[in-house]
């Protein structure tokens, strides 16, 4: 089978989590919708890794992994503030950037 | 010479003065005008010094110029700060100083109620220094800025009394008119500059000669504008009877004795040049004719007595504008006159201030009569100041208008007819007004209710009138109208005698060919006797012998045009303000419809386009992630249709 | 790339799909977390699939059981009911949200079928040592400085999430004698000083929203949590009675009298 399908489907999943951050107006599931994006890149650097036959690759998936798991802390952090503050996880709510 | 140094001082003594009285404020209010008196009169001992001076060396030696400093050093222009001492210089310095003494001691008493009698002083010892600086000056260009100073003083003390709004908008009046004037200066500076390549009168003056006679008219006729500015000539007349508004010393010094005499001093200055145009000098002439008669004319009809004397003062002005019009022959008569006509002038002037110090200030002559019994002192300096205006012998006047009268019969053709007999009927005129007004004002019966005589009450008489308790004014005031009238009444014998003035002019005005007039010279003493004797004569049958109206009578259409200044204010504004007005309204209706239109409509456009752009920050982070991702594709998009289409 | 592979990949990529396609469209944002959940084990499988089974326990450890755990709490932190109208305020939005996704997923799709890849080398060679040991010699030899930094990061972001979290307490902590005080000092507004009634227990009902009966077999109405009351949650005791004495008198029809005894026992 060829390598490439893994691509599509990082895609596709790459531009599902995209529609939800747009779509969804829960803070967390926004963040999902971020997560997902995030999960789609490392499948394509895994791929790409195996393609190559370069194991920098998956170094790089850890790298993601990482990054990812401390920006979920702040994240989720931010969002129970603002919930403490608010009383709601809607994004739509936090508008004060309007003109 | 070897006072020359002491040139600079004449400016800097008077200046020092006032800048110490406008600085020190109100802290000098106890000993202010003394010290102002004090500057003066230092300034007139200084000048003094110089004179004797002068008067010790040689002619040939008696022009010098004293170079301060460097003033402007750019590239081929050159001015230096340099002090020009000559005869005709140091006449000016003497007549400035002594009659500014005169009237700064005047004043002391004249304004000891004013609360800023401190400050009237700074300007008056301004005013000196700027006239000073005007007549001592060694280029136009320094000349200038003592042309602009006595502006400014004589803006500043016209308005003195500004919280009276006539007053403020006449010192306005004066200040613009005088802008057109100068106007011309600056413009005949810079024609000079072009021709010359500098503006001080050794470069200007000593190759006038060789410039061809078109530039030289131009410049001519620019000088001419700007002395009709300072001047108060035609067409640039209309300031000077409101500039009465003044305190009265002011109007004797600035408006009668000096300031309004620089134009003629400028002409006279720049002789050399106008021998090169001809034509410039015959409008010179003409003017100094029709302005000659217009102020004849407006002083026979006024009460006031201070516009009176001030429109006297624009035809005596006229005089020696005329003489200065006539060439080298005229020159020296016009300086002449000048120096009579300041102390004579000022000392009526300083009589019409007395007058009016007794009448509380109450200037309408129908209201006066009959004041020589009270105000004899008054009554006798102002008499002889009268008798030497009129031209009477042996009185100064007499022989200074004489004289001009004969030059303004010399020559060819018909300007000696035109320009005589303009002078000579003007000499009778002359007679006329100022006879009218001396009569008015201390013959004839009492107009005024007096506290003695009626029987009425305190605040008026029964016709309305106001009671006035005449009385003589303090020494302080009569002392100086003395001193005039003796100067009125021998300065121009003294400096006749032998052509003494003329001599001692030739330095700076060249030496005059003697030319016959087209009359005899007994016959035109005649008949400017005459006409005096009759002008004379018929103001002291109207306005000594019959009963003179409290209010103008009905009169002929030329007296009612004289009573408004012949509509000098509705011919400038008509000619002037109106196109002006039409001007300005349609440049700000062009401005508003079509430059703020177009500049409003563009920003207009931005806020709108800013409006429209600020509905898209909607403050929700979905529709930023939205455009984010949207601004990615593109970009993506971009970078695949590139460089994909590259690599394909 | 055996077809072994092929028909794992064949398998778990459609329902991946569907799953990340739910978090779209489900309400509750536990279920897009157990969507999410599905698409990350399913990824921790092709991950192994993919020659990387360090990356793929890694991934089944740090986002199935940490991340998405943390998720979890923060779910519960706000409200695991708090159910997500789909319904979209932001005119337009969802048209320009599914555009937007829709040429993504074109743009993205057209890259990789544009591009022309090399043959595959696969990691056989790479992972000869085995993959975490491969990785490791990479990872702790090339990109030490980045492990420490991205180590800084970690504890960066763990006090980040301490210090954003943290509530700052505004008054004095009041004491156990100040609450008692304060208790007896609202006496008169109606509150009592004992605890409230336990929710009513009956023969078969035993919840929160049940009220207790009194000794003379009122229902005490303060014995529900007051939430359930806001919310009118709350049954009513009557209701429970009457359908407990229906229960009781049908038992009694059905069975026979002696069996009487048998339930009082």
């Amino acid at each position: 089978m060829e390598l490439v399908n893994y691509l599509y489907l990082a895609s596709i999943l790459f531009a599902l989590g995209a529609t939800t951050v747009l779509l969804r107006r829960n803070a967390i599931v926004v963040f999902m919708g971020v997560e997902l994006m995030l999960n789609a890149t490392n499948l394509a650097l895994v791929t790409f890794a195996r393609m190559h036959g370069d194991i920098t690759g998956q170094v790089l998936a850890f790298f993601v992994m990482v990054v990812a798991a401390a920006e979920v802390v702040v994240g989720l952090a931010i969002i129970v503030t603002i919930f403490r503050a608010r009383r709601s996880a809607s994004v739509d709510d936090v508008n004060l950037l309007k003109s | 010479m070897q006072t020359l140094s002491l040139a600079p001082w004449l400016v800097a003594t008077p200046l020092i003065g006032a800048a110490l009285l406008l600085l020190v404020g109100r802290r000098s209010d106890r000993w202010g005008h003394w010290f102002g008196v004090l500057a003066s009169t230092a300034t007139f001992v200084i000048g003094l010094v110089i004179l004797l001076d002068m008067l010790g060396v040689d002619a040939a030696e008696r022009v010098g110029v004293h170079t301060t400093a460097s003033w402007i050093d750019v590239g081929p222009l050159s001015v230096d700060l340099g002090f020009q001492v000559d005869p005709l210089s140091m006449t000016f310095v003497m007549l400035i100083s002594f009659v500014g003494s005169l009237i700064h001691l005047y004043s002391v008493a004249y304004m000891s109620h004013d609360r800023d009698r401190r400050r009237f002083f700074a300007y008056l010892n301004l005013f000196v220094a700027a006239m000073l600086l005007l007549v001592l000056a060694d280029s136009y260009l320094l000349l200038f800025v003592g042309w602009e100073g006595v502006g400014l003083a004589s803006y500043l003390l016209i308005g003195f009394w500004d919280h009276h709004l006539p007053n403020a908008v006449a010192g306005k009046k004066a200040f613009v008119m005088n802008r057109v004037g100068d106007m011309g200066l600056i413009a005949a500076m810079m024609f000079m500059l072009a021709t010359f390549g500098g503006v001080d009168f050794l470069t200007v003056l000593g190759t006038a000669g060789a410039v061809d006679e078109g530039t030289a008219t131009a410049i001519g006729l620019l000088l001419l504008l700007a002395a009709c500015g300072k001047s108060a000539q035609l067409p640039l007349q209309a300031w000077l009877g409101d500039a009465m508004a003044g305190p009265t010393p002011v109007s004797a010094l600035i408006h009668a004795a000096t300031m309004v005499t620089a134009g003629v001093y400028l002409l006279v200055r720049s002789g050399p040049l106008l021998e090169a145009a001809p034509d410039a000098q015959l409008v010179i002439a003409v003017v100094g004719a029709l302005t000659l008669l217009f102020g004849a004319i407006v002083g026979c009809a006024k009460d006031d007595i201070k516009k009176a004397l001030a429109a006297s003062t624009m035809s005596q002005i006229g005089y020696m504008m005329l003489a200065a019009g006539l060439g080298p022959v005229g020159y020296a008569f016009a300086i002449f006159h000048l120096l009579t006509h300041g102390f004579f002038k000022a000392g009526l002037f300083l009589g019409a201030g007395s007058v009016m110090h007794a009448m509380d200030d109450d200037v309408n002559m129908r209201r006066f009569g009959g004041l020589a019994r009270l105000l004899p002192v008054t009554a006798i300096t102002m008499g002889l100041g009268w008798l030497a205006i009129l031209g009477v012998p042996p009185f100064s006047g007499f022989y200074s208008k004489d004289k001009i009268i004969e030059a303004a019969f010399v020559g060819e053709g018909w300007r000696p007819w035109v320009f005589g007999i303009v002078a000579l009927v003007g000499a009778g005129i002359t007679a006329y007004y100022m006879s009218r007004l001396f009569f008015m004002t201390f013959m004839g019966r009492r107009r005024w209710a007096s506290e003695l005589a009626g029987g009425a009450g305190r605040d008026g008489a029964a016709d309305g009138t106001p009671v006035r308790h005449p009385h003589e004014s303090p020494w302080l005031m009569t002392l100086p109208m003395v001193v005039l009238a003796i100067g009125s009444v021998g300065l121009g014998f003294v400096l006749n005698a032998g052509d003494r003035f003329v001599h001692w002019l030739e330095p700076v005005t060249g030496h005059a060919e003697h030319h016959e007039p087209v009359l005899p010279i007994w016959l035109i003493v005649t008949l400017t006797l005459v006409l005096v004797v009759l002008g004379a004569a018929l103001a002291f049958v109207q306005y000594a012998v019959q009963r003179v109206p409290t209010t103008p009578p009905p009169a002929s259409a030329l007296v009612r045009a004289a009573r408004v200044d012949l509509h000098q204010d509705d011919v400038n504004e008509g000619l002037v303000m109106l196109p002006g007005k039409v001007l300005t309204r349609s440049m700000v209706f062009a401005d508003r419809t079509a430059v703020d239109a177009g500049w409003l409509g563009l920003a207009g456009g931005v806020g709108r386009l800013g409006g429209w752009l600020r509905g898209l920050q909607s403050g929700y982070v979905r529709q930023y992630a939205a455009t984010t991702l949207g601004g990615l594709g593109v970009i993506v998009l971009v970078i695949w249709l590139v460089s994909g289409q590259g690599a394909s | 790339m055996s077809g072994g592979e092929e028909v794992l990949f064949w398998t778990l990529a459609p329902l991946m799909v569907i799953a990340a396609a739910g978090l779209l469209v489900v309400r509750r944002a536990v279920h897009a977390a157990v969507c999410i959940v599905f698409v990350m084990i399913g990824l921790a499988v092709l991950y192994v699939a993919q020659e990387a089974p360090f990356l793929g326990i890694v991934q089944v450890v740090v986002y199935t059981g940490a991340v998405m755990m943390l998720f979890l709490f923060v779910l519960m932190l706000v409200g695991v009911d708090a159910a997500d109208s789909l319904t979209e305020t932001i005119r337009g939005q969802r048209w320009i949200g599914l555009l937007l996704g829709a040429g993504l997923a074109a743009v993205l799709l057209g890259v990789v079928a544009q591009a022309t890849f090399p043959p595959s080398v696969g990691l056989v060679e790479a992972n000869a040592v085995t993959n975490p040991v491969a990785l490791a010699r990479v990872l702790l030899q090339h990109y030490v400085i980045a492990m420490e930094v991205v180590g800084i990061l970690l504890v960066t972001a763990a006090l980040a999430g301490l210090v954003l979290t943290h509530r700052r307490r505004l008054g004095k902590k009041p004491t156990q004698r100040a609450l008692a005080e304060a208790k007896v000092a609202l006496l008169p507004t109606g509150r009592q000083l004992t605890p409230l009634p336990a929710p009513g227990v009956y023969a078969q009902n035993n919840a929160m929203d049940t009220p207790a009966l009194d000794p003379q077999g009122r229902p005490l109405e303060h014995s529900v949590p007051r939430v359930l009351r806001i919310r009118g949650q709350q049954r009513s005791a009557s209701e429970l009675l009457t359908a407990e004495g229906l229960l009781v008198q049908r038992i009694q029809v059905d069975r026979p009298a002696p069996d009487q005894n048998e339930e009082e026992g």
